[in-house]
């Protein structure tokens, strides 16, 4: 636990990057599902933390910001956005061996084959951002889900505020 | 080469990773033979936008009679049974169209065979029932199943309408649709549309985790079947005009992709094979075509390509979201969906992609458009606040908005053009239904599926 929190300090620091974004969503998302409950392992020359490559690797690394948010029916990359972008891409620097899978969503006030179609656009907005960041595209893949998959459940304008994203996932 | 792939993407053989999601196939069902004269002197002097004075118009539906009592693989209790269920099915599809008051036979006297040609006018007219529907069930020697269906004004004791099928027995719900719709046609002067189906998604699961499967069923909801395992997300499903095949979206492969489903062989192709994602699938009203759209680099067009195989040819070609299509009955028309205003509105373009104009400009977004199978109105989802079924005429004026619902979406038009089907969701459970509106907007109501559900695609009559 120390060493992840002190590396993810570390890369926050590196990277330079301001903590807040402007356009957080009013309620924070639930955290990352635990995928590091590994059971304690005493060997003494395991190193602890995630392995690279791994999405929690690639998570911590970027400091949860593998998810950027949009307005309202838009596809824009404001300056949070920009900002996640910038670290996602000096992992991908980083670590050229990794390949990632950019998932759009969309709230649930749209219609279903419209949000399939502007998932695709966000999607593809932060694969264009990451690209002319100097990620090769062939890296990036695209998926949208339109509003088949939230991630909060409510339907008020915090939850909306949170499923409108677009999630970077690293292909393992 | 990659101009031939498009160009025979239909005649693509299935992957086997495409056929994970598939249940067992099995075809529909047979022939149904049309007997007897239909008479087509026009109906009453009713309309359905007019429907006050004559929704208690009192129907009576007593059980269909047997000439003779015999096995039958269509009722476990042989056909004096089925004929009694018959008439029950007959009854549900009246009264659930909110334009009768039917009584059905659970609460009448059974009529003898005789007297089905020569009704017992006393009981009837006792009953304070204005019209009576007759029928009977005769089991033929060669295992198929005749019915009759008569229709009778009880004041004037005259017969008004008759007429005769001979169906399978597996199909003997379609003898009763046939019935029903040969009566509304006859009260209402209006085309049937009860002898139909629907597919849809079934869905189940928790919001965030749905399991959303293909699904059909009759136009009342019987011999429901699910075609596919859910182990895939399943979406807008259309059925072709023959009810042969049916299009729909699946994430089988991973990404969002339109298939071609053939139910007889349980079989399904991608519709184009492209590395980019498809959906909003749509038929041309003779089943020849296909509408899809496709998004490149984020931009999504609307594409036509033949049914059987062929060139893919692009319709739209502005930035932004180009989406779905319906075409007019005649096929010269299509109405589809565009953001290219900065936010969603119907527009109309000729069947070749040419003149391309908006069509909507009320307050609100204008999403889903639907052409009426009769031609006279596109049916949409209105975002204004809460979405809601509207219908406008085709010039995209007399906007008239039928329900209420909080999230009302994806309206489906009946054979007939009178009655739209739509799905709603439930704020925050996220739950959805399949409902109903007639075109007065007064006659609402939720149908009944085995669990939620949504995408709503009403086939046309069957054939």
């Amino acid at each position: 636990m120390n060493v992840r929190l002190a590396s993810t300090l570390l890369l926050t620091a590196s990277l330079g990057l301001a903590g807040c974004s402007k356009k957080a969503p009013e309620e924070l998302p639930p955290p990352p599902a635990p995928t590091t409950t590994e059971a304690p392992a005493p060997a003494p020359y395991t190193p602890a933390g995630p392995t690279v490559g791994s999405q929690a690797h690639f998570e911590n690394a970027v400091n949860g910001q593998n998810v950027i948010y949009f307005d309202t029916d838009r596809y824009n990359i404001d300056s949070a956005d920009a900002a996640a972008l910038q670290a996602q891409a000096q992992y991908l620097a980083r670590y050229p061996q990794v390949n990632i899978t950019i998932e759009g969503h969309c709230d649930e006030r749209g219609t279903r084959e419209y949000n399939l179609a502007l998932g695709e656009r966000r999607a593809n907005a932060a694969k264009n951002y990451l690209t002319g960041l100097g990620v090769d595209a062939s890296r990036i893949r695209t998926v949208s889900y339109g509003k088949e998959r939230p991630v909060a459940l409510g339907s008020d304008e915090g939850s909306w505020a949170q499923n409108r994203r677009a999630v970077s996932i690293v292909i393992s | 080469m990659k101009y031939l792939l498009l160009a025979f993407a239909l005649f693509a053989a299935p992957l086997a990773a495409q056929d994970q999601d598939l249940g067992a196939p099995s075809a529909e069902g047979g022939e149904v033979e049309t007997l007897g004269e239909a008479q087509d002197d026009g109906g009453l002097t009713f309309t359905v936008t007019d429907e006050s004075d004559w929704q208690d118009l009192g129907v009576a539906i007593p059980g269909f009679a047997t000439d003779r009592d015999v096995a039958t693989p269509a009722n476990a209790d042989g056909t004096a049974a089925l004929g009694r269920e018959v008439a029950r099915v007959i009854t549900a599809n009246l009264r659930n169209n909110g334009l009768f008051k039917p009584v059905g036979p659970d609460s009448l006297p059974q009529p003898s065979f005789a007297q089905i040609t020569a009704p017992n006018w006393g009981t009837w007219s006792g009953r304070g029932a204005e019209m009576l529907v007759h029928g009977y069930v005769r089991a033929r020697t060669d295992g198929r199943l005749l019915f009759g269906c008569y229709l009778y004004d009880v004041a004037l004791q005259d017969e008004l309408v008759r007429e005769g099928w001979v169906v399978p027995p597996a199909d003997w719900r379609r003898a009763a649709h046939k019935c029903a719709d040969l009566i509304y046609s006859r009260l209402t002067g209006e085309s049937p549309f009860f002898d139909s189906r629907i597919a849809y998604i079934a869905e189940t699961g928790p919001k965030d985790r749905r399991i959303k499967r293909l699904a059909i069923m009759d136009s009342d909801g019987a011999n429901h079947r699910f075609l596919t395992l859910g182990s895939a997300t399943a979406l807008t499903p259309r059925y072709s005009p023959d009810y042969k095949r049916l299009l729909y979206l699946s994430y089988v492969d991973g990404n969002p992709r339109i298939y071609v489903y053939d139910i007889g062989t349980g079989r399904q192709v991608l519709v184009a094979q492209t590395g980019n994602p498809t959906f909003a699938p749509r038929w041309s009203p003779d089943g020849r075509y296909i509408l899809y759209s496709m998004a490149i680099a984020g931009n999504t067009d609307i594409y036509r390509v033949p049914s059987n195989g062929g060139q893919s040819v692009r319709l739209t070609d502005t930035p932004g979201i180009d989406i779905g299509g319906s075409y007019s009955p005649d096929g010269s028309k299509i109405v589809f969906e565009s953001d290219r205003s900065g936010e969603q509105q119907c527009y109309v373009m000729n069947a070749d992609g040419s003149n391309q104009r908006r069509l909507s400009f009320f307050g609100g977004r204008c999403a889903t458009p639907e052409w009426s199978p009769r031609g006279d109105q596109i049916a949409f989802t209105r975002i204004a606040g809460d979405f809601n079924i509207a219908v406008m005429g085709t010039n995209g004026r007399n906007l008239r908005v039928l329900t209420k619902g909080w999230q009302d979406e994806a309206p489906t038009w009946a054979p007939n053009g009178r009655i739209i089907q739509f799905f709603r969701t439930e704020r925050n459970s996220g739950r959805s239904a399949l409902w109903q509106v007639d075109l007065t907007g007064r006659n609402e109501r939720k149908l009944p599926t085995p669990v939620d559900a949504s995408d709503p695609a009403w086939g046309p009559l069957l054939p």
